[in-house]
């Protein structure tokens, strides 16, 4: 066991995923000696050789599609994009080449590649830092997609998606990068895809992930002194979604408040609520409540707290949905 | 053909090497006539035939599309010296990544005619078994394969690297990737990103553009002021400029500069300058947008019309092997076309397989959930039946 933070977990998790198997290599801009912007990779270089950690050229397309070359080949590329809003130079890569590939090819060609993209606001950064573009990629068959909201799973999830036959994006909660947390190196935590029950409720099921998981318990825990008791569900996978225990949760509570950075329109958040509302219908004792961004693009900064749900906007929900 | 002129375009001076000339006749080239020099007569006729074959099986696909029987067809015609020239000299470990016109590329890398034509024929999203025959399936999105195919080449160059690291070498040459994509995709962005990762990385990869003279309805001069080779010197690696209809150029071309791969001197660019003679897919309509002429002076620079005279003059070959390759070919088209007609549809529900290599509880239930559907629609269909028949009796 060691204490960690999530960006020092996923270093760790990294190295090991290296240390295993000689074809892990990590691509990205800035990664090797200076050890990424936010030194995620820091001292990987140092250990496994300018071979297996490319600094490369500035391009997102090109990172994403020579790793489809080196993954076809028999390699386990990482890519790492800087930053969610540099992406989408790589968005038709990984939406046309990454995710249908092994479709195109009836299964004959598997592409084991993983990219990791750093996510999420309230940063006080400028503008294309601090995006949540994770349903743009759900809405692609094809793709799986991780999203780390501790230290534990930061630490697995890396060497879980890398692992993985299919091509996994791991968004990375960046605002959480300094969270620390207990890592057991021994003991995974099981299957990734699978949502994680992690504060037991009877009154309301709150849904969160990545850097949201954290409100959402604080959440709880303000409504435990309204005498509220509230269930906190770390989805942990976006891409499949684990219906089951939601759903399960909301059998038992009757109420659904879902939380994410990303704006409300469109986002997971619907795919849950009418999910649940089909499964559980005569369960529900509330509408099924979403809290995210507005239809807005990233604001500035110095605003950016009106954006992002706090932990005010999901007591408000939850006060909602008691209120029916 | 002229280029439309640019007003302060600066004018190429890249050569352009030809080493059969339009009128059967071998020109003398310094850099490309060493690697033509041994090409026998039976490996001309070898050419030939592979490309005359692509002609015949092409022309069968646009008349199965023509039929119905296909969904699209995306003629070939007109390019066959620049597509067997370059896949021919390659090794059967060279990994080659097509773009979607590549056909005779397919036939000369051992693709049955039939089996491309189950993804012409709605069947197949792919076709053909990439790894049976070293070959990437084809891709749809202009230029996107040429980053995997440096990719692919940085992997080549890593494992030959790793072997010998490790004290134990690889036997046999090393080996070579070519991505081909044509003067259309060669604008795409991430064409420059291939370009520029190939570089970095001293990929050996061949770049073979097929300088088709049209992207679809757009003419060459709207998308480069200069040959296409010359982008090569901008990203540092040598571009060379061959008559694409002349297949003994386009044949040494090729094995320059997969020496140089093998070299460890990649990567390198040719741009194989010929025409689509035909349509850009069975869905074109090229009267729209290019003059009747133009096509008349392409048409005098046939490439098999060109290998034909000049195997008839220079080599003495006689009527009978034209007329047998010609038969031959027609028996290929129409076993073809017979493989084709008789090709039955796929299941639908072997499309959830497919996607993911692992479990996937998404793609399960949706699985269960449409067979679940399909199984409503039997028992619908019984109960009707017994109706009418209860209503008859």
């Amino acid at each position: 066991m060691s204490k960690l933070t999530v960006a020092k977990a996923i270093t760790a998790g990294l190295a090991r995923a290296m240390e295993e198997n000689p074809k892990v290599m990590l691509l990205g801009e800035d990664i090797g000696s200076l050890g990424g912007v936010y030194r995620v990779t820091e001292g990987l270089k140092a250990r496994f050789g300018a071979h297996r950690v490319l600094d490369t050229p500035l391009g997102e397309a090109g990172i994403v599609g020579t790793a489809v070359g080196l993954a076809v080949r028999g390699y386990r590329p990482v890519c790492e994009i800087q930053f969610d809003g540099f992406t989408f130079p790589a968005f038709n890569q990984i939406t046309t080449q990454v995710a249908k590939l092994r479709a195109r090819t009836e299964g004959r060609l598997s592409v084991p590649m993983t990219i990791r993209i750093p996510y999420g606001g309230v940063i006080g950064s400028v503008e294309h830092h601090s995006e949540s573009p994770e349903a743009l990629f759900a809405h692609t068959a094809g793709l799986r997609i991780l999203t780390p909201s501790n230290a534990q799973d930061a630490y697995w999830m890396e060497q879980q998606a890398i692992a993985c036959d299919d091509p996994v994006i791991i968004f990375e909660p960046k605002r959480r990068y300094w969270l620390k947390g207990e890592v057991d190196e021994e003991n995974s935590p099981g299957d990734p895809f699978a949502a994680a029950v992690i504060h037991e409720g009877t009154d309301a099921t709150v849904v969160a992930w990545g850097p949201m998981v954290p409100v959402a318990l604080a959440a709880a825990k303000a409504a435990e002194e309204d005498g509220r008791s509230v269930e906190v569900i770390d989805l942990r996978s976006l891409s499949p979604i684990d219906f089951d225990t939601v759903t399960a949760s909301v059998r038992r509570t009757g109420r659904l408040v879902i939380a994410h950075e990303a704006p409300t329109f469109g986002g997971l958040g619907g795919e849950i609520a009418a999910r649940v509302t089909e499964r559980a219908f005569y369960s529900l004792e509330a509408p099924v409540l979403r809290v995210g961004a507005y239809h807005l693009p990233y604001p500035p900064a110095a605003v950016e707290d009106h954006y992002i749900p706090d932990l005010d906007r999901v007591l408000e929900a939850l006060d909602r949905s008691f209120a029916y | 053909m002229e280029s439309r002129s640019h007003a302060g375009a600066v004018p190429s001076t890249l050569t352009r090497h030809q080493l059969l000339d339009e009128q059967g006749v071998v020109a003398e080239d310094p850099l490309l006539s060493p690697y033509a020099a041994d090409i026998t007569v039976e490996e001309l006729q070898h050419l030939y035939r592979s490309m005359t074959l692509a002609r015949r099986v092409d022309e069968e696909g646009t008349s199965l599309q023509r039929q119905g029987q296909l969904v699209l067809w995306v003629p070939l015609r007109g390019q066959e010296a620049a597509q067997v020239g370059s896949v021919w000299p390659t090794h059967p470990s060279d990994r080659i990544y097509p773009s979607y016109r590549e056909h005779a590329v397919a036939f000369e890398r051992g693709v049955p005619p039939a089996e491309l034509m189950r993804y012409f024929r709605g069947l197949s999203a792919g076709g053909w078994d990439p790894e049976q025959y070293n070959l990437n399936p084809y891709t749809v999105v202009l230029g996107s394969q040429t980053l995997h195919a440096v990719g692919y080449a940085m992997g080549a160059s890593l494992d030959r690297k790793a072997a010998e690291d490790s004290g134990s070498p690889l036997d046999g040459d090393p080996e070579a990737v070519i991505a081909y994509f044509g003067d259309g995709a060669s604008t795409e962005g991430e064409v420059h990103e291939a370009m520029v990762f190939a570089a970095s990385y001293d990929a050996p990869v061949l770049f073979f553009i097929q300088n088709n003279q049209w992207a679809i309805s757009v003419p060459f001069a709207t998308q480069s002021r200069v040959p296409l080779a010359t982008r090569a010197a901008g990203y540092g690696f040598e571009g060379l400029r061959v008559d694409g209809n002349d297949i003994l150029g386009v044949v040494a071309a090729t094995r320059y500069a997969l020496e140089k791969l093998r070299r460890g001197e990649g990567p390198v660019l040719i741009e194989a300058e010929t025409y689509r003679m035909g349509a850009h897919t069975t869905a074109d309509d090229p009267t729209k947008y290019r003059e009747r002429e133009e096509e008349d002076q392409w048409g005098h620079l046939d490439p098999i019309e060109r290998l034909r005279v000049h195997l008839r003059t220079v080599h003495c070959v006689d009527q009978a092997f034209f007329d047998t390759v010609a038969a031959e070919n027609d028996a290929v088209a129409r076993q073809m076309r017979a493989d084709v007609l008789a090709m039955s549809p796929p299941e639908f529900v072997d499309r959830f397989d497919g996607v993911y290599a692992e479990p996937h509880s998404l793609v399960a239930a949706e699985r269960a959930e449409y067979l679940d559907y399909q199984a409503g629609f039997v028992a619908q269909d019984d109960s009707q039946d017994s109706d009418s028949e209860g209503v008859g009796a």
